[in-house]
C-alpha cells in the first residue's frame, strides 16, 4: 500500500504519576490512508486525546512511549530539531478551546501569518494576502477587520474558524481535530463540520476527528475507532460500526445515548463508570466489569484486536455475538 | 410553621393540583441596550417537565437564574407554587421558603460544591437550615437521599476532589432534593457528563420525579436528553421564544424555521452537514 499516510503500530504510553508511570495507551495501532478520515470515539480517560498528542508528539515530559509511528514512511520517533518541526507542519492540530490554545494579547493577523513568515520564509505581503483567502475559505466575512482584532473580540464559532484556518495555512496533510466543536453551539457545529468536509475535499487532507459523539464521527468519518482504557476496542467502517458493532462496548455505548427520536422507557445504561488505562485489569478484557455479555473467556486473558469479516474488535466473543449486538442498541 | 412541612411530602401534592408550581408572565430581562429575554411566559404544573432549549446567548440560562434569585427581572412576574417571587426576597425567612420552592442543579459539577465538604455534611447543612428535624431524623434522611441518588458510603464521606464527575452531579442533585424544593432547575446538569453516566444520571431523574412528584425545568441545548426527560418544549432564539409545545411534537414536526434549523443541526449517520449562509448568519457575524 503505498498511499498510507500514517501508520501507528503497537503504541504504548506511560505518563510519570506522584513518581510512578502509570499507562495510559496500552498497544494502540491504525493507519490512516492520505486524504482519508477517522473518527476516534471514546468518553473521557480513554486515550483518545493522548493518541493524537503522541501523534503529534506533544505527549508532556518524562513520557515513556513505545510502539512505532510512521509518517510517509519516516519515523516519527526520531525526529528532532528542524526535522520535527518540518513534521508539524505537515500534522496540524485543532483543539476543542480554541481561547486556550491562542494568544489573547495578539492580533488574529500575526497570529495567523506567524508560521508562515517565521517558518516558511514567506514575506510579510503574501503571508497576509494567503491568510485573508483562508479566513475567506473558512466563512469568515470581513476578513479584513477580522485580521485587526483580537481573540476575545469573536465568537467561539468565529475563533474555532480561524483556528483551522491558521492550521490549514501551512498546507498540511494530516489534520488532528480534538473535539473541535464540542464547545460549539448545535448549528455552528454543522457549519463547522461542513467546512471541514469542503476543505478537506479541496486539500485531500485526511483527518484523525477526537469526539465522545459517536453519531458526529459516523456522519463525518469514513471510519470509526471506538477507544475503551486506553486501547483501541473496536474499528471498522462508520455506517457498518453503527449498524452492525463488534464490540459489546460500542454497543453500549450507543445505546445508552438518548433519542431524538423516541423517548425510551428507561436508557440503557451502563454499570459502573469508565476505566481509565491504569485501572484497567492487565490480564483480561478491560470492559468485563460493566460488561453485560461477560464470560468466562473474557476473564482468561487480554484480548488481541482481531479481524473479523467488515472489521476488527477487541472482544473473545465478537463472532458468537455477532448481529446480537446491535439489538441492545434497539 | 417549617416543622409542620417535615419530611412528609413526596408526592404528596393533591391539594395543589390546581396551582402551578411554577408560572412564568411577560418576563424580561435587559442588560443595558441588550435584551436577554424578551416576554418569556410559561406555566409548569406540579409533576411536570419542561425544557427551555436554544443555543448560547439565547436568554436560557438568564431565565434560571431570574427564577432562583441570582439576577433581577426587568419585567414580568414569576411565581412559585402561588408565591410572587419577582422581587427579591425581603428578609432571610423569605429567602428560606424561595429555597423550598425551587432548587437549581448547575452545569460544572467541579465548580458548584464547597471543596470542604463531604456529601453527608452538605446534604445535611441543607436539613438543618431548612427543616426542624432531629438529628437522628436528619441522619436517616441523608442516608435516604444518599441512597436516592446511588452513592455509596465510601462516596458520601469523601470530599468533592476525591469524587468524578457523575458522582459529583449526583450530590449536588442529592443537596437540591434534600430541601424539598417543588421545582428542580436543570441548568445542562448532564451535559458535561460522559455518556455512559448521563445514562444513569437521567435514568435517576426520571426514577426521582416519579417517587417525589418534584417537577423539572431543563435547560438544555441537547435536543435527545431534551427528548429523554421532559413532556413540554419552549424553544428560545435570542431572548424571545419561537415556539412551543409538546416536546415529542416540536421534535417531529418542528414549525419555526429556527427549530427545524436546530432539529437539522443534530448530527447521525449518513448526516451531511450544510453551510449556511443566510442573510441572518452574516448580519450577527458583522455585528460582533
Amino acid at each position: 500500500m503505498t498511499d498510507t499516510l500514517l501508520e501507528v503500530r503497537g503504541l504504548t504510553v506511560r505518563l510519570p504519576v506522584g513518581g510512578e508511570l502509570r499507562p495510559v495507551l496500552r498497544d494502540v495501532s491504525l493507519s490512516l490512508q492520505a486524504g482519508e478520515s477517522l473518527g476516534l470515539v471514546g468518553e473521557s480517560g480513554s486515550g483518545k486525546s493522548m493518541t493524537a498528542r503522541a501523534i503529534d508528539r506533544l505527549l508532556p515530559s518524562g513520557a515513556q512511549v513505545g510502539g512505532r509511528i510512521t509518517f510517509d514512511g519516516v519515523d516519527v520517533g526520531g525526529l528532532s530539531g528542524a526535522a520535527l518541526r518540518r513534521y508539524r507542519q505537515q500534522v496540524a492540530m485543532v483543539f476543542q478551546d480554541p481561547r486556550a490554545h491562542v494568544n489573547p494579547v495578539r492580533r488574529v493577523g500575526d497570529f495567523l501569518t506567524e508560521a508562515l513568515t517565521s517558518n516558511f520564509g514567506v514575506a510579510d505581503g503574501p503571508a497576509r494576502k494567503q491568510a485573508l483567502d483562508m479566513l475567506e475559505q473558512v466563512g469568515i466575512d470581513h476578513p479584513d477587520r477580522r485580521m485587526r482584532q483580537y481573540p476575545h473580540e469573536l465568537s467561539g464559532g468565529m475563533l474555532q474558524r480561524v483556528m483551522i484556518a491558521s492550521a490549514l495555512l501551512t498546507k498540511p496533510r494530516l489534520l488532528l481535530a480534538d473535539e473541535p466543536t464540542t464547545a460549539l453551539d448545535v448549528t455552528t457545529q454543522a457549519e463547522v463540520m461542513a467546512i471541514l468536509n469542503e476543505l478537506r475535499a479541496q486539500f485531500g487532507l485526511a483527518m484523525i476527528f477526537i469526539t465522545h459523539d459517536l453519531e458526529l464521527a459516523a456522519a463525518v468519518c469514513d471510519r470509526t475507532a471506538v477507544m475503551y482504557a486506553g486501547q483501541v476496542v473496536e474499528m471498522q467502517e462508520s455506517e457498518q460500526l453503527h449498524e452492525d458493532p463488534l464490540h459489546p462496548y460500542t454497543a453500549a455505548l450507543a445505546g445508552a445515548r438518548p433519542d431524538i427520536n423516541r423517548t425510551a422507557e428507561r436508557l440503557i445504561a451502563i454499570p459502573g463508570r469508565p476505566l481509565s488505562a491504569f485501572e484497567a485489569p492487565l490480564d483480561q478484557c478491560a470492559f468485563t466489569s460493566r460488561c453485560p455479555f461477560v464470560a468466562d473467556v473474557c476473564r482468561s486473558a487480554l484480548p488481541p484486536l482481531l479481524h473479523i469479516s467488515t472489521g476488527d474488535s477487541r472482544c473473545f466473543r465478537a463472532e458468537e455475538l455477532r448481529g446480537r449486538l446491535a439489538t441492545v442498541i434497539a | 410553621m417549617l416543622s409542620g412541612r417535615g419530611t412528609s411530602r413526596p408526592a404528596g401534592h393533591g391539594d395543589r393540583v390546581s396551582i402551578p408550581v411554577l408560572e412564568v408572565q411577560g418576563l424580561r430581562k435587559s442588560f443595558g441596550d441588550l435584551v436577554a429575554v424578551n416576554d418569556v411566559s410559561f406555566i409548569l404544573p406540579p409533576a411536570g417537565s419542561l425544557a427551555i432549549v436554544g443555543e448560547s446567548g439565547s436568554g436560557k440560562t438568564t431565565i434560571a437564574r431570574m427564577i432562583v434569585g441570582l439576577e433581577r427581572a426587568t419585567g414580568g412576574q414569576i411565581a412559585a407554587c402561588g408565591n410572587d417571587r419577582s422581587r427579591p426576597a425581603r428578609s432571610a425567612r423569605d429567602r428560606r421558603r424561595r429555597g423550598r420552592e425551587v432548587q437549581i442543579v448547575f452545569q460544572d459539577p467541579y465548580t458548584s460544591l464547597d471543596p470542604r465538604q463531604n456529601a453527608r455534611q452538605a446534604i445535611e447543612e441543607i436539613l438543618r437550615l431548612h427543616l426542624s428535624l432531629s438529628a437522628e431524623q436528619r441522619h436517616s434522611r441523608v442516608d435516604e437521599l444518599v441512597d436516592l441518588v446511588g452513592l455509596d458510603d465510601r462516596q458520601a464521606r469523601a470530599l468533592p476532589g476525591a469524587l468524578s464527575g457523575g458522582q459529583r452531579q449526583r450530590v449536588a442533585i442529592a443537596r437540591a432534593l434534600a430541601a424539598e424544593p417543588r421545582v428542580l432547575i436543570l441548568d445542562e446538569s448532564v451535559a458535561a457528563l460522559d455518556v455512559s453516566i448521563q445514562a444513569q444520571v437521567l435514568n435517576l431523574l426520571a426514577d426521582i420525579r416519579d417517587r417525589t412528584g418534584v417537577s423539572y425545568v431543563l435547560i438544555s441545548h441537547d435536543l435527545a436528553v431534551v427528548r429523554q426527560l421532559t413532556e413540554d418544549t419552549i424553544v428560545l432564539h435570542r431572548g424571545c421564544v419561537v415556539e412551543r409545545g409538546k416536546t415529542a411534537a416540536i421534535l417531529d414536526d418542528p414549525q419555526d424555521e429556527y427549530t427545524r434549523l436546530l432539529r437539522a443541526s443534530v448530527p447521525y449517520p449518513g448526516w451531511k452537514p450544510m453551510r449556511r449562509r443566510s442573510p441572518e448568519v452574516q448580519k450577527e457575524a458583522v455585528e460582533r
